[in-house]
């Protein structure tokens, strides 16, 4: 297609050239006709199931009807964007999205970094395998198993978290029905079942170290805990940053199926984001122009959260995912 | 390799006593993820094969106490799981081989230097990790596209990875050498023979990370299957683990009086039986992973690894 469009380029420019180019681009054509049946199936994947949906957002400016579909329902304008804002749902929902995202952010983000220095230091050998083996292990627990694991162990009647506290003569505490333990009950969770995940992508990075930066180091008398400072850290410098964009980029979305999982009629207050308020409203309650509404507005926040970060990130570091 | 040499050098110098001390921390750091880690997988272990008169007291915190098979008995007389356990197979399996057919030979065309699409391609599917149309459009198109309580509905939608295509085009970049293509090339070698009798052989390694990648993402799944599926004899396993350890506990107990005699003795016994089987389930459930995971761990890693290159 792309090959097509800047043929007919050229042919305006140059007649006769254009003639020749004509030939030669559809015998290259006809060479690489293979390379574009490659890429066949993923194009009509992405372009189904990924580009059409992006169409389909219109649906959010109508009064959709699944009977009418995409093309035919009637227009609204801002209608549904406007009775978002107005409604007393909105301002919980902006809080709480930005509360347990922030929340997980700051505490999740740092903790693979300091894990993958910390594995680094260690000697190599049966230990830090068995270790790096089990502190991976959790990334593989499925959304439902996970929650299921949150929802026994911090029962206030069974669950072993609070027998424990028990012992040290605190609580019972129900977690999961005070509203205001709903994000640490979610953060910490997340950082137990991904922060040993997450630190391979930094290994990687700090297995690039330049081993003649250290032997410097050492000669002129660092510490390690210097070198760790001033050798390691900056070397993964670029990855912590190109990391941190991608992780703003999905700030407004992370972790919605674990919120859904673990919401209760009494912690709603707390728990409820705006991922799970479009599931609730479009999929539950059947209004989908409603939900789509608030959905777009979730992406467009997301999308100036992370051309922000990128920006700043570019300024102060010369870092960028573009 | 280079960090054995690296480690080599080190052992020469010997660490000062500052040094020491500050290894003393990373190692006691390194034990305590360790512990806090192994801890809730032990204690699932142990309640899964304990009386659960003694798990819910507290009194087995540790150690299996009053050991019995009962959970994993009732687990193996349950239909819907056994149902839900061979949904989930059929899903991954299928799941998993229309992943790797739509994505490895996309990764490889766009691996080629000389495939002239390249660059419009690449930038057709990046933009789609940053901008999607969101939850509803997508349901409405799967609807529209009469696929709703069919097996497509979960495979389908998410036939492939735009991650994953650039993993894998990462990998063909960096270990595919260029001269042999271009020899095959010369010997009048077509794409598709290059790709099936050269390509695929080297790249078993790749094939066996995406195939674990998109297979666990398969087997854990469960959101597709919520809102697409209303049939339940396709309710893959998460469906049914969600009832039975997520719904089970959350579903706020009706007042006693407000409900009938059989209600809720029925009520009753599901509680019971959830009390007994939910440690049970989630090892069921986890144990093909857990089988499989330590001897791929370093496929899973390369996986990773690979991805972080382009970074």
């Amino acid at each position: 297609m792309d090959a097509k469009l800047k043929l007919q380029g050229k042919a305006v420019v140059h007649p006769e050239l254009g003639e020749l180019n004509k030939r030669s681009k559809l015998k290259e054509f006809k060479n690489s006709w293979q390379l574009y049946l490659f890429v066949l199936p993923a194009f009509i994947s992405i372009f189904v199931f990924a580009y059409i949906p992006m169409y389909g957002v219109v649906m959010a400016f109508q009064n959709f009807r699944p009977a009418l579909g995409f093309f035919n329902s009637p227009w609204v304008g801002f209608d549904h964007f406007i009775r978002f804002f107005n409604s007393h749902h909105f301002w919980p929902l902006i809080r709480n999205t930005l509360h347990i995202n922030l929340y997980a952010l700051v505490i999740g983000f740092p903790l693979p970094i300091i894990l993958a220095l910390a594995f680094n230091e260690a000697k190599d050998g049966m230990f830090k395998k068995f270790i790096q083996t089990t502190t991976y292990a959790p990334h593989f627990i499925s959304v439902v198993v996970m929650s299921g694991m949150i929802i026994s162990f911090l029962s206030p009647t069974t669950g072993i978290i609070n027998h424990i506290l028990g012992f040290f003569g605190v609580g019972p505490i129900a977690f999961l029905q005070i509203p205001e333990w709903f994000s640490s009950v979610f953060v910490w969770s997340g950082v137990w079942q991904s922060t040993g995940w997450a630190s391979i992508i930094y290994l990687a990075a700090l297995a690039g170290v330049d081993p003649t930066l250290h032997e410097a180091a050492i000669v002129d008398g660092a510490s390690r805990i210097q070198r760790v400072w001033h050798i390691n850290l900056p070397t993964i410098k670029p990855t912590i940053i190109i990391l941190l964009i991608m992780n703003v980029g999905n700030l407004m979305a992370m972790g919605f199926e674990r919120v859904l999982l673990l919401q209760t009629p009494m912690n709603m207050t707390h728990s409820n984001v705006i991922a799970t308020y479009v599931y609730e409203v479009g999929l539950i309650g059947g209004q989908f122009s409603f939900a789509a509404a608030v959905g777009l507005f979730n992406s467009v926040i997301n999308a100036i959260l992370l051309i922000i970060v990128n920006r700043v990130a570019k300024k102060v570091s010369e870092v960028g995912l573009w | 390799m280079v960090i054995s040499r690296k480690r080599k050098k080190y052992s020469a110098i010997k660490d000062s006593p500052a040094d020491k001390v500050f290894l003393g921390f990373v190692y006691a750091f390194l034990v305590g993820a360790l512990l806090i880690t192994m801890y809730p997988l032990i204690y699932i272990l142990s309640a899964s094969i304990s009386d659960p008169n003694y798990v819910n007291s507290g009194a087995m915190w540790l150690l299996p106490k009053g050991i019995t098979f009962e959970g994993y008995r009732l687990i193996f007389a349950n239909q819907q799981i056994w149902q839900g356990y061979a949904n989930t197979i059929i899903y991954t399996i299928l799941g998993t081989a229309i992943n790797l057919m739509v994505t490895i030979p996309c990764a490889y065309a766009l691996a080629r230097p000389e495939f002239k699409g390249k660059k419009f391609f690449m930038t057709f599917i990046m933009i789609t990790m940053f901008v999607s149309g969101g939850l509803i459009p997508t349901f409405q198109l799967v609807v529209r596209m009469g696929m709703l309580d069919t097996i497509w509905a979960i495979i389908l939608p998410g036939a492939t990875s735009v991650f994953n295509i650039v993993v894998t085009r990462t990998f063909f970049q960096s270990t595919i050498p260029r001269e042999m293509e271009e020899a095959a090339i010369i010997d009048g070698c077509s794409d598709i023979a290059m790709f099936f009798k050269i390509i695929l052989p080297l790249s078993l390694p790749i094939i066996a990370v995406m195939a674990l990648f998109f297979g666990v993402g398969h087997w854990n799944s469960w959101f597709g299957a919520l809102i697409y599926l209303n049939d339940r004899t396709m309710f893959p396993l998460q469906l049914i683990l969600r009832e039975i350890l997520v719904m089970q506990e959350m579903a706020s107990m009706p007042e006693p009086g407000t409900m009938d005699a059989t209600t809720a003795a029925f009520m009753h016994t599901r509680q019971q039986l959830s009390q007994v089987i939910r440690y049970g389930v989630m090892i069921v459930s986890t144990l093909p992973i857990i089988m499989i995971y330590p001897f791929l761990q370093k496929y899973f890693v390369k996986g990773v690894m690979i991805g972080s290159l382009k970074g």
